[in-house]
């Protein structure tokens, strides 16, 4: 039995007068990976960062319809956004560890904010979070060293461990391993396998083959709407609008 | 074929324009520097150069001249300034590149700007005329009076409350100092790239958190910078301070009560020295500003190197 963890209804992000994305409705279920597909500039980065109010820092995007975290609307009155990014984690395209903390404050900055002080236990889910991430073999010896230090493929495997910290219900992750090179990549597409068995994954990437590779459920995007929406497989075999399929086989994009 | 050969010469030439343009700096700041001690010479050889600066007697009559008092008078109304102003051009610079919208926190940004384009002389007179009766009136000598009936052992440290002195020329010096490490901390934080901040933004943090933990952590070289461009404004400058300092040099300083610089004692005296002595003292002074001020900047230039240093490898 599959849950919807997600659900958007029917959303449109503007900015300015001009939608980004218009009227996407889409299920996200439950400890399973969602991926979002489309050419560049199609919309779906603007649509990931509607799901865990990121637009909320820019003054000139505006959202309508809604965007449902366990049924209730992310976008409610009553919702604190500090809330709902700290539920819906997010790993950016480009590793973001921050320069001036070592590897261990990198990873448990998430909890330091909500007051976690503990050295044990901020040891203990840097320990657990790493593993996650399958990095802590790599860094167990050198915790105290600056983040900044590792290579382009492990700080993205740390900005991974720090969005785990916090244990987020979903993990919305933007082309996570276009930066990287193919053993990282593949390092982190092995990961994902795993971590889907405790959280709700949403991934953009414009690497097709790493869409059909890692994910559940397929979201074709183009031009700001949403073409076509199924499982996998069905997605990448049998596609029923012929501009997913023109996309699938590369003749664009 | 012709023309490449030309654009070869120009870029010789144009090389040794940018050396000869270099060297002249350098040329100058080493004249400068002997200028000052070959000046200063004369005081160092009859006091010693030790002795110059640890004395602090300075009496044109007797012919003892010594520098420890307005070494003393710089450093301390620098740090002082230093400390007033830090926080204040801090959170002004936060406020401008993190919380007022852009319009406001332009309009805000040039007012502070403008706070260095006015001329010191200026800030001189608005001390004279505005702060220390205000100062005066209002702060020292209810303080001082308080003080008789109920602490007399502090009246030594506050000393006599007539609003020229220490506190109103570090109180001005402070405002001085404000636009230069504001302004530095502006760009610094501006510069920190949104990635930064929506990284931590993800994590669930606050706008406060966000500017403690990753905006204001990754500026600090720049921040930093700013304020050692403060503390040199504030060890150099001359007018303001020496017109609100009340230029004494009988140590020890109070709180209240007049002090002397480095550059004030030189702007103060410089026309009226009497004797070769007492104007080699005064460019003997000179060189130690100098001085001061290069240390000031190779401590900072080393501080900057360490702090940066992790970042270096990005």
């Amino acid at each position: 039995m599959e849950n919807v963890r997600m659900e958007t209804k029917e959303v449109t992000v503007f900015y300015g007068q001009k939608a980004g994305v218009s009227s996407v409705s889409l299920p996200m279920y439950d400890k399973k990976i969602t991926a979002l597909i489309g050419p560049s500039g199609c919309g779906k980065t603007t649509y990931l960062r509607a799901l865990n109010r990121m637009h909320d820092l820019n003054p000139i995007v505006r959202i309508e319809g809604e965007v449902l975290l366990d049924g209730e609307n992310i976008y409610a009155a009553d919702k604190d956004p500090v809330v709902i990014r700290r539920r819906v984690g997010m790993v950016f395209q480009r590793p973001t560890p921050f320069p001036t903390m070592s590897i261990f404050n990198n990873v448990v900055a998430g909890l330091k904010l909500v007051g976690v002080n503990n050295r044990d236990k901020l040891m203990e889910v840097a320990e657990r979070s790493l593993k996650q991430a399958a990095l802590w073999d790599e860094v167990k010896d050198r915790l105290s060293e600056p983040a900044v230090g590792l290579s382009g493929g492990q700080q993205q495997r740390i900005s991974i461990a720090r969005a785990l910290a916090v244990e987020p219900e979903v993990l919305l992750m933007d082309e996570p391993t276009s930066a990287l090179d193919p053993i990282s990549t593949q390092a982190i597409e092995d990961l994902l396998a795993t971590l889907k068995e405790e959280v709700t994954i949403v991934i953009v990437t414009h690497n097709m083959q790493q869409a059909a590779r890692v994910s559940d459920y397929t979201a074709f995007f183009l031009n700001g709407d949403m073409i076509e929406y199924g499982p996998t497989d069905k997605i990448f075999t049998n596609p029923t609008d012929e501009r997913t399929e023109a996309y699938i086989t590369g003749r664009f994009g | 074929m012709l023309e490449r050969m030309h654009g070869r010469l120009g870029d010789v030439l144009f090389t040794w324009f940018l050396v000869i343009l270099g060297g002249a700096v350098l040329l100058i700041a080493a004249l400068m520097a002997w200028e000052l001690w070959s000046g200063g010479a004369l005081a160092f050889h009859h006091f010693g150069f030790g002795g110059f600066i640890a004395s602090s007697s300075w009496d044109a009559v007797k012919g003892q001249f010594g520098a420890w008092p307005f070494l003393l008078g710089t450093v301390i109304t620098s740090a002082l300034a230093l400390t007033i102003s830090f926080v204040p051009s801090l959170a002004a610079a936060i406020a401008i590149a993190e919380y007022t919208p852009p319009w406001l926190g332009e309009i805000i940004a040039y007012l502070v700007d403008l706070l260095a384009a006015l001329p010191s002389v200026v800030y001189g007179l608005l001390g004279i005329f505005v702060l220390i009766p205000m100062l005066r009136n209002y702060i020292e000598q209810p303080f001082f009076t308080w003080a008789i009936t109920k602490a007399p052992w502090l009246l030594t440290v506050l000393g006599p409350p007539t609003g020229i002195g220490m506190m109103s020329a570090v109180l001005v010096l402070s405002l001085m100092i404000i636009p230069y490490s504001s302004s530095l901390a502006r760009d610094a934080i501006k510069l920190v790239p949104r990635s930064q901040r929506e990284a931590m933004y993800a994590l669930g943090a606050t706008r406060w958190e966000v500017v403690r933990l990753v905006v204001l952590p990754y500026a600090r070289g720049g921040i930093f910078a700013g304020v050692i461009l403060a503390l040199a404004r504030a060890i150099g400058e001359t007018m303001a301070v020496t017109m609100m300092i009340g230029n004494g040099h009988q140590l020890p300083f109070s709180v209240f009560g007049p002090a002397a610089t480095m550059a004030s004692v030189i702007a103060n005296e410089f026309t009226e020295a009497t004797g070769d002595l007492q104007m080699s003292s005064l460019l003997a002074i000179g060189f130690l500003l100098f001085l001061l001020s290069l240390l000031v900047n190779f401590i900072a230039d080393y501080i900057l190197r360490r702090m940066t240093a992790g970042e270096g490898r990005k």
